[in-house]
């Protein structure tokens, strides 16, 4: 059955809005098809009202002159063809931001969760946000030390980068990410700041996890939590990040906060977007993963960082678990693909009892080149860093030749790597959830660690480094 | 815009539509959707109905919205001002967006691509009564500092082999882009010419002759001029996972290749990287003409966050305007980063329009779409006769580092050299990445007489030296990963050590660094000699019953170690010192042992 529309001009259309139709065609998973509509905008918000009257949010996913798609984020459960009632309001899916949400818990369409009333916005905002002209961004070089050794001395966090973690199931790496939220400071200055936590699909334990650890360290009013649990519906998640980075985006670049978006865990926003696609038919590409996924993950992670002229900056923090520990499964593949570097977990390194295990010779900070040295953390900084990164690839090597030799049978020089890579990793690296350390103090254990090997094997330091910091 | 309605929209998916009621649309026409009136292109037409890719975010865009004709195909503008810009996919001005906009990017904006309130001098070449062709040059004008811009006839304007007379041409002074500064009479006809002109971007611009390659494309990057050159007017491809540093490389090359004209295409990467060429490239000079950088480069800006189409033309976008310069007698250089992001947006729409897919999702007609575009690369005789290069420096991103996917595997078909980024070489922060196994460059024997001119003629041979010394290298490294690098004998021992030290002293470069960042053709030529001096002399040493901790402890080996950071590219002649202490030291080694 094939409709014809003789109105379709947008003024027609806007008359037309918040119009309700009684009665879906299809309902399949999160989808819900209806047909014998106005014409429908692309995109658009709907509001779903089922038999009890609790009203569901959706949007159009897909709109033809006889169909339209609409997707409900809070699913459809409970819903019948006939009792369905659609409301197309002619507009996109907003969120009403505002500075009052910082400190409260919402879901992920930004609904209060704390059974309070939700605060009084500051405007509507498009969830999708619009992309950032590259010749407005500002390029990030403020260093931000977060105390932890690998991460300042050998992947620097930079203000308005979106660093992920790669981690796996059973690695702490909601502890790195709550360290990190504890400890992240700006040299010289108190700054204006506030974080944004999404959470999609994680368990009720973690997201209390990060809640307690904001209020011990006591930042949790200026926390806005967007939590969308492992219980709620799996279609949700794909609004949260967008929900969170709408309020981050209006905090950052309106107000002028410094804000730091941890999210987590983007495979469970991948796997959704995963169920959708399959629903719709959609040609899969790798792993049954739709094609569009790069560009899906760049409209959230580019969503990141500085323009120039207004105050804030957002650094985001992602968290993604490694399926299988794979760091070329399409999610940390196209994620290292978007973001401007990687923290890579290590699961060996977490059984020997390091604490974080993170293994720095796949990890890397894009844009640490810039913000490390002289007047901003200390001129050794960039050859100490190339070098331990060098040193440590060998330290692998030894290893592997120890193990077919034996230690004993190793040349003097590598037995000297070996302890130079015990003492990194042990020492170095390894350090306690509450331990904070500043940038010198890492860059002197750097040096400390470099000591253990003949001055001959430093390539990378000048001579004038290693006669100011080399102590054999 | 004009209001030729061509049809209505029927269904939107994403940045697909489908269009119903067409009257006269045409194929790959430039046509705009609804009020916003977003930019889009005509891609399939079936009887009455057509699918459109729009180039922007179809947000609020209903089944039944007017579609509108523009009666041309997607073009872009040629003429001065395009040097020193930024662009989008489609060509739009990304600083005046952002005048007219503001920092995010709305859509529905239009700003002409070439500023018409411009004035720009003008210079003619040519006297009425002339008889002039298509791609003669009748003028000139100085775009930037470094590029004089030739007006040209558009290749288009005559036919085929046609003549015309020149019947008016203004005189020196300032025009605007869209001022008519020539008329040319050809039998009854007039045409009115100004500076600037249009050309579909899928369309390659016509030449007369197409070269054989000869000259190599300097780059300064030691491992590519003196390992894996490319030519001028060649193409390349750079494949490698995620940090192995193929923006790095990219960016190196824009900042110090020996091209006239810069063209990068940041196709659906970061924003962030763009906003770093925004502020280096001004900043830089480069080292042959003492010039900002900037005033030899285009941007293209197509980051990963902006529409999936836009994306698929902006590859377009990019090429014609080199081709456009080259058209001029310049040697252009476009780097495209990355095509596997291009490749994916053809996926993507592909996907939409449902079309039956072929390998991993992508459209059978991938390796078609690839190979036109590597194709428009080249060394060409213009239609006025001067010579211009096209080279084309691919950027590919395989999904896990895996170089057996499509988009590489199909992209090596293509091309004649091929940069591969090692994982394990960019995790010991061995940078650039390139591996010296993996790589190769079928451009070697057309350089190797231009390179054997400019080294004694020594160049071809010394390559190959070096090279079979990395190949013992690997079989070498096998047997030491077994049994320890101690079972070997010092004769053996010593390729290993030769083999490191070219690795750190000449193949590793850092693009940080203000004197190893870029290394001329002669420093490169004396560097490699010295290292293979060194394997000379040293294995002569060996020979003679030196052992190899001895040679190692030599001062002038640490001196080689650090000469790419210790020898300024002006300074050859430290090379002669080096080289003359190194004989003395190692002989005398020698010496000792023989008596």
């Amino acid at each position: 059955m094939k409709t014809d529309h003789i109105i379709g001009s947008p003024i027609d259309r806007q008359l037309l809005s918040g119009r309700e139709y009684v009665g879906a065609d299809r309902i399949d998973g999160p989808l819900v098809f209806m047909r014998n509509t106005h014409p429908i905008g692309y995109g658009e918000l709907v509001q779903c009202i089922d038999t009890k009257n609790e009203v569901r949010t959706g949007q159009v996913l897909d709109t033809a002159d006889d169909v339209v798609v609409v997707q409900l984020f809070e699913g459809t459960a409970g819903l019948t063809l006939p009792g369905t009632r659609m409301r197309f309001m002619g507009e996109p899916l907003t969120l009403d931001v505002s500075e009052q949400m910082l400190g409260r818990v919402m879901n992920g369409l930004g609904n209060p969760r704390d059974g309070a009333i939700a605060p009084k916005g500051d405007g509507e905002r498009d969830v999708n946000g619009l992309p950032v002209n590259p010749t407005s961004r500002e390029y990030p070089r403020d260093f931000i030390q977060t105390g932890i050794s690998v991460i300042d001395g050998l992947t620097t966090l930079i203000q308005g980068q979106k660093l992920p973690i790669f981690s796996g199931n059973g690695l702490p790496h909601n502890q790195l990410a709550a360290q990190i939220a504890r400890q992240a400071k700006v040299r010289g200055g108190i700054q204006d700041f506030a974080i944004v936590f999404a959470a999609m699909g994680v368990k009720y334990d973690v997201a209390r996890f990060f809640i307690d650890s904001f209020e011990q360290s006591g930042v949790l009013d200026n926390v806005a939590l967007f939590l969308s649990l492992a219980d709620d519906p799996s279609i949700e998640r794909i609004i949260t990040p967008r929900s969170a980075l709408t309020l981050a985006e209006h905090l950052a670049f309106e107000k002028g906060k410094h804000v730091l978006v941890i999210m987590t865990d983007m495979t469970n926003y991948c796997e959704s977007l995963r169920e959708i696609s399959t629903l719709r038919g959609e040609i899969p590409s790798r792993k049954g993963y739709p094609g569009y996924l790069y560009s899906n993950l760049a409209e959230l992670y580019e969503r990141s960082g500085k323009i120039s002229g207004r105050d804030g900056s957002i650094t985001q923090l992602p968290i993604l678990t490694m399926p299988n520990d794979d760091i070329g499964h399409p999610i940390p593949d196209l994620t290292g693909y978007i973001t401007e570097g990687q923290i890579v977990f290590d699961r060996e390194m977490h059984g020997r009892g390091i604490y974080p295990p993170i293994n720095g010779l796949p990890s890397l900070s894009r844009l640490m080149k810039d913000g490390i040295g002289e007047g901003m953390t200390r001129d050794d900084h960039p050859h100490l860093a190339n070098q331990l990164f060098a040193s440590y690839s060998h330290v692998k090597d030894v290893r592997n030749l120890a193990s077919v030799i034996g230690e004993e049978e190793l040349t003097t020089l590598d037995q000297q790597y070996l302890e130079f890579g015990d003492f990194f990793e042990k020492r170095f690296v390894n350090q306690s959830y509450m331990e904070e350390r500043t940038i010198e103090e890492t860059l002197d254990l750097g040096w400390k660690a470099l000591s253990l090997l003949p001055s001959e094997e430093l390539q990378r330091v000048t001579e004038e480094e290693l006669e100011r910091h080399y102590r054999s | 815009m004009q209001d030729r309605i061509v049809g209505q929209v029927q269904r939107v998916n994403g940045p697909v539509i489908t269009v119903k009621g067409i009257t006269d649309a045409m194929m790959m026409e430039l046509v705009s959707v609804g009020e916003q009136r977003l930019v889009g292109e005509l891609v399939k037409l079936s009887g009455t109905r057509a699918i459109v890719q729009v180039y922007e975010d179809a947000t609020g865009i209903a089944p039944g919205d007017n579609v509108y004709g523009t009666g041309m195909p997607l073009s872009v503008e040629l003429g001065p001002g395009i040097i020193g810009t930024i662009y989008d996919g489609i060509q739009r001005p990304l600083e005046e967006l952002r005048l007219a906009g503001g920092d995010f990017i709305n859509r529905g904006i239009q700003r002409p691509s070439l500023n018409r309130n411009k004035k720009w001098s003008f210079h003619p070449l040519v006297a009425v009564g002339d008889t002039v062709f298509n791609g003669v040059t009748i003028g000139t004008v100085v775009e930037t500092e470094r590029v004089l811009h030739n007006i040209i006839i558009p290749p288009t304007t005559l036919p085929k082999g046609q003549s015309a007379q020149i019947a008016e041409i203004v005189t020196d002074g300032d025009y605007t882009v869209d001022d008519t500064i020539c008329k040319i009479k050809t039998g009854e006809n007039i045409i009115e010419l100004s500076m600037m002109h249009r050309w579909p971007i899928r369309i390659p611009r016509p030449v007369k002759d197409r070269k054989p390659l000869r000259l190599p494309l300097i780059t300064g990057q030691r491992v590519i001029d003196m390992l894996f050159p490319l030519a001028k007017g060649g193409t390349v491809a750079i494949p490698g996972g995620f940090g192995t540093g193929k923006t790095m490389t990219q960016h190196a090359i824009a900042r110090w290749c020996d091209a006239d004209i810069i063209v990068y295409i940041g196709c659906g990467e970061r924003g962030n990287e763009m906003t770093d060429v925004l502020r280096e490239f001004p900043k830089l000079i480069d080292p042959r003409t003492g010039r900002s950088l900037m005033e030899r480069t285009v941007l293209i800006a197509n980051t990963s966050n902006m529409p999936v189409s836009a994306r698929e033309a902006s590859i377009y976008t990019g090429i014609t305007l080199a081709e456009y310069y080259r058209d001029q007698g310049f040697h252009v250089a476009i780097m495209a980063d990355s095509t596997s992001r291009w490749a994916e947006a053809l996926r993507e729409l592909s996907g939409r329009m449902e079309e039956m897919p072929a390998e991993e999702g992508f459209p059978a007609y991938l390796p078609t779409r690839i190979a036109e575009f590597y194709e428009r690369a080249g060394y060409m005789e213009t239609l006025n006769g001067k010579k211009g290069s096209v080279s084309v420096i691919g950027a590919v991103s395989p999904p896990g580092g895996d170089f057996s996917e499509p988009v590489t595997q199909h992209t090596r078909r293509f091309v004649r050299c091929f940069w591969g980024l090692d994982r394990s070489l960019a995790s010991a922060r061995h940078y650039p990445a390139i591996s010296w196994l993996e790589s190769y460059s079928e451009y070697v024997d057309d350089v190797s007489a231009w390179w054997d001119e400019h080294s004694e003629g020594s160049w071809k041979e010394n390559r190959t030296k070096i090279m079979d010394l990395l190949q013992r290298e690997v079989r070498l490294q096998q047997i030491v990963k077994l049994v320890g690098p101690d079972a070997l004998p010092d004769s053996q021992n010593f390729i290993l050590e030769v083999c490191t030290l070219f690795k750190t002293a000449f193949l590793q470069q850092n693009a940080f660094d203000e004197i190893d960042r870029y290394s001329t053709v002669e420093k490169q030529v004396r560097m490699l000699q010295l290292i293979l001096s060194y394997w000379d002399f040293g294995s002569e040493a060996i020979k003679k019953g030196v052992t190899m901790v001895k040679i190692r402890r030599l001062k002038v080996v640490q001196d080689i170690a650090r000469m790419r950071f210790n020898i300024d590219n002006d300074n050859i002649a430290e090379f002669d010192r080096i080289a003359l202490r190194l004989e003395r030291s190692l002989t005398q080694l020698g010496g000792i042992y023989e008596d």
